[in-house]
């Protein structure tokens, strides 16, 4: 073999080469760690995991969409400030008529749109028109309400409703609230024109939003001139790009059990806050062996909320108790009528003479959903329960099975949308099978009075859902956000349907 | 060879047809409605029928199965469900994509294979080739994912040295583009590499045993000189093969790695479009990843009829 030794020298320079090439697979270094910049041209790179589909929120549903654009790019008369109050945006001012039914706004007169057109009251009365007459997202029935809207000058606005609703001017808030310009609604779904700090410039599918600061802005300007959301599909990806530098916060932890390693690395910050999404264990209250009240109430006693909180979703987050989030005028802390009790369950249970039946927990593929679907499955198991866990994936079967079609006994999933007690439980066809006329009176009692009765019959009406256990309310998921130590006006609480950027900076 | 060149172009045209059935038909028992998901958990039940009709859902399979057919032909690829934008853009900016991941990772994969592959199958005797044939059945085992998250946890978590994960066009910012670039194609280069290494080797091997290397080591040639002159370019043509066929496992790979990465190609592209049942678009990427395959494999047949003078005189 030796006539084979060059041969080989050849061969063994060329394998050299390839490990060497290997080696430069790894080389290079960088960190793109942002030198700490001034006002004129920070720029901030936010995560978040779910990307918009389009950029039209009045033809697609889906909260990613105003989670970027609310507040940032377009803006609202009113918004909600962190404590979940309605203040004023747009609109300098407000006020109601004795009988509740006529709202007068007095707008800013200096906004003006990213088209260069100014704000003028006659873009507010387009813009809440036009809700009725092109959106075709449910959320547009908020509009309903209206009767009729007229424009005294350029800076004043007033809106009649049919009849008195506290509710109409909360809705103002969120994106059916949204200003738009009436020579900027052609190509909603890419170039969004609106009133914000922030101007739309860029979207990467897949990849990532670009959001420019309009130094035009009415108001005060934020500090960032430029923040980039970038979308990821998994937790794991968005932590590795907060540990290597690509992005500077998270905006929503899907993952708390990660949060180990932030906490405990001075780099970093955690907040946490509450947000509008009460993941609920809901019953069918409409078929099945759920239309059993004792049985739905045998469901809550054998749950242990707070071991199920610790052990799926790190401990973080609020037990309610009821269809009322933490941040609502109307929050009363209800987990105290139905505190864990093996006894009291197993003796429903008998009583409900359903004690054979087998009960069908069909979850959505989300993260706590998964992970409380397991703990809610072995905790009703020790009362002496039969339960069928299915995982169903997330939009499209659970959509199709549980929410269309209400084949199932129990889900667990979280309802995002703010003040959304009526939406949930006030149709007998809703999934949840609810819909009782006494409920539905005391929604619209709560909805045409003043705001102390709105408080009064809001609360009654979560405690009769409470006491007839239309549903288990596991929690209301966290507000948890990770960034950079220097990344100051966080967001704490994420209760409107925007992510408002308005108040970051750094020190 | 005219025959067979008909019989070879009529499969290639049939397996087309068949394979735009199939994932049609697909796409038409996935349970999930893409006008339900686009709307969300709060429509009501004649808006949600209203955009089945817009869609054109409601009308019958077979009148569906054909405008897209149809669609295709022309080369249009119609509209997402979710978006509203036009699909064949949207692709064509993901397919650029793709095709950089895919080709770098293959250029890595032939970099390596092709020295390694060569001393393992002169060394197939001793230890060094033992232990590098062991180290390359290794690298066959590992998925692709797999590879990419210690690539990640190695090199951009523990160490710094490169972006974890994300994307930037060459023209934006071609040094972030490199680097960004690196670790996804290495991730799907180790089990291309591998594969290709075991067949580099054995090609080689065949080769070695040749009767045309002796004479030509007869003829005065350094044994180098013979392999590389003779030897490897016949060495090149089961190895070309292979890289052809190849490409289906990497584009299959390249879905995975894309997701792993965050990066936005074909693949990002397909796994979004299938949780919205954003059908149309998910026919589209699907039949379009179809084609490729095919079409490289009928390439490879017709090159083997060039080739191969056995096939060509009609003898068997």
């Amino acid at each position: 073999m030796s006539q084979l030794r060059h041969l080989r020298k050849t061969a063994v320079a060329m394998a050299t080469l390839a490990v060497m090439f290997l080696a430069a697979c790894s080389a290079g270094s960088s960190s793109d760690g942002d030198s700490s910049e001034g006002k004129a041209n920070a720029s901030l790179n936010i995560g978040l995991t779910a990307e918009p589909a389009s950029l039209d929120f009045t033809k697609n549903d889906g909260a990613a969409i105003p989670q970027a654009l609310l507040y940032n790019v377009y803006e609202t008369l009113v918004k909600v400030d962190q404590d979940g109050k309605i203040v004023p945006a747009l609109a300098k001012s407000w006020d109601v008529s004795s009988d509740r039914k006529t709202y007068t706004f007095e707008l800013v007169d200096d906004a003006k749109f990213s088209n260069g057109k100014p704000f003028t009251a006659k873009d507010a009365k387009f813009s809440i028109d036009r809700v009725k007459k092109d959106w075709t997202i449910s959320l547009k029935a908020g509009m309903d309400q209206v009767d009729q809207v007229s424009v005294s000058d350029p800076t004043t606005l007033v809106v009649k409703l049919k009849q008195p609703s506290n509710d109409w001017l909360y809705r103002m808030t969120t994106r059916i609230g949204a200003m738009f310009s009436r020579t900027g609604v052609d190509e909603l779904a890419t170039k969004p024109v609106g009133t914000g700090p922030y101007g739309f410039s860029k979207w990467v599918r897949g990849d990532s939003i670009k959001l420019t600061r309009n130094d035009d802005y009415w108001g005060d300007e934020p500090h960032f001139k430029t923040v980039t959301l970038k979308y990821f599909k998994d937790s794991t990806a968005e932590n590795n790009a907060l540990l290597s530098d690509r992005i500077d916060m998270i905006g929503a932890v899907q993952s708390p059990d990660s949060l180990g390693q932030f906490e405990n690395n001075p780099k970093y910050q955690v907040i946490e806050g509450t947000t509008n999404g009460e993941v609920m264990l809901s019953f069918n209250n409409a078929s099945g062996p759920l239309q059993n009240k004792k049985l739905r109430q045998a469901v809550k006693y054998g749950i242990n909320h707070k071991a199920m909180l610790k052990t799926c979703w790190a401990g973080r987050g609020k037990l309610i108790g009821s269809m009322v989030p933490p941040t609502d005028p109307w929050y009363e802390d209800l987990t105290g009528r139905y505190p864990h009790d093996a006894a009291k369950a197993k003796q429903l249970i008998q009583q409900s003479g359903q004690a054979d039946k087998t009960l069908r927990l069909r979850i959505p593929n989300l993260p706590y959903a998964t992970a409380c679907g397991q703990v809610v499955k072995s905790q009703l198991e020790q009362v002496g329960l039969k339960v069928k866990l299915e995982q169903l994936e997330f939009p499209a079967a659970w959509l199709n099975t549980v929410f269309n079609n209400a084949d199932y006994d129990m889900s667990i999933v979280s309802h995002v949308e703010p003040r959304d007690m009526p939406a949930v439980f006030g149709d007998p066809k809703y999934y949840t099978g609810y819909g009782k006329p006494a409920f539905n009176s005391l929604l619209q009692k709560a909805d045409q009075g003043t705001p102390a009765e709105q408080k009064k019959y809001m609360q009654q009406a979560a405690t009769m859902l409470a006491d007839d256990a239309a549903a288990d309310w596991l929690f209301t998921l966290p507000n948890l956000m990770v960034a950079d130590k220097d990344i100051t006006g966080l967001p704490k609480n994420a209760i409107s349907e925007s992510l408002d950027l308005t108040q970051l900076g750094q020190s | 060879m005219l025959l067979r060149l008909l019989r070879r172009t009529a499969v290639f045209l049939a397996s087309l047809g068949v394979s735009s059935i199939a994932v049609f038909a697909f796409m038409a028992v996935l349970p999930g409605d893409p006008a339900r998901v686009a709307l969300g958990v709060n429509a009501s039940t004649s808006a949600v029928q209203q955009l089945r009709e817009e869609f054109g859902l409601d009308r019958p399979l077979v009148t569906q199965y054909g405008s897209w057919v149809h669609g295709l032909v022309t080369f249009d690829l119609g509209n997402s469900y979710v978006s509203s934008a036009a699909i064949g853009p949207q692709i064509a900016d993901r397919m650029q994509v793709t095709l950089w991941l895919v080709v770098t990772a293959m250029v890595i994969a032939v970099l390596i294979a092709v020295p390694v592959g060569t001393l393992m199958a002169i060394r197939h005797r001793r230890l060094s080739g033992v232990l590098l044939s062991g180290l390359s059945q290794v690298g066959v085992a590992v998925p692709a994912f797999l590879a990419g998250i210690l690539l990640i946890t190695l090199f951009a978590v523990r160490l710094r040295w490169l972006p974890a994960n994300g994307w930037t066009p060459p023209v934006d910012d071609p040094g972030m583009f490199l680097k960004q670039l690196v670790l996804p194609a290495c991730s799907l280069a180790v089990v291309q590499g591998a594969v290709l290494t075991r067949y580099v080797r054995s090609a080689v091997l065949d080769v070695l045993r040749e009767d045309y290397l002796r004479t030509a080591r007869a003829k005065g040639l350094r044994p180098g000189q013979a392999l590389i002159r003779h030897g490897l370019r016949n060495a090149a043509i089961p190895v070309v093969t292979m890289l052809a066929l190849q490409l289906a496992t990497l584009l299959i790979g390249a879905v995975v790695v894309e997701r792993v990465f965050v990066i936005p190609g074909l693949g990002s592209l397909l796994l979004d479009s299938v949780a919205n049942r954003d059908l149309i678009v998910v026919q589209d990427v699907v039949m379009i990843l179809v084609v490729a395959v095919l079409t490289v494999n009928f390439l490879v047949d017709l090159l083997y009829l060039v080739i191969d003078p056995r096939l060509r005189t009609g003898a068997s």
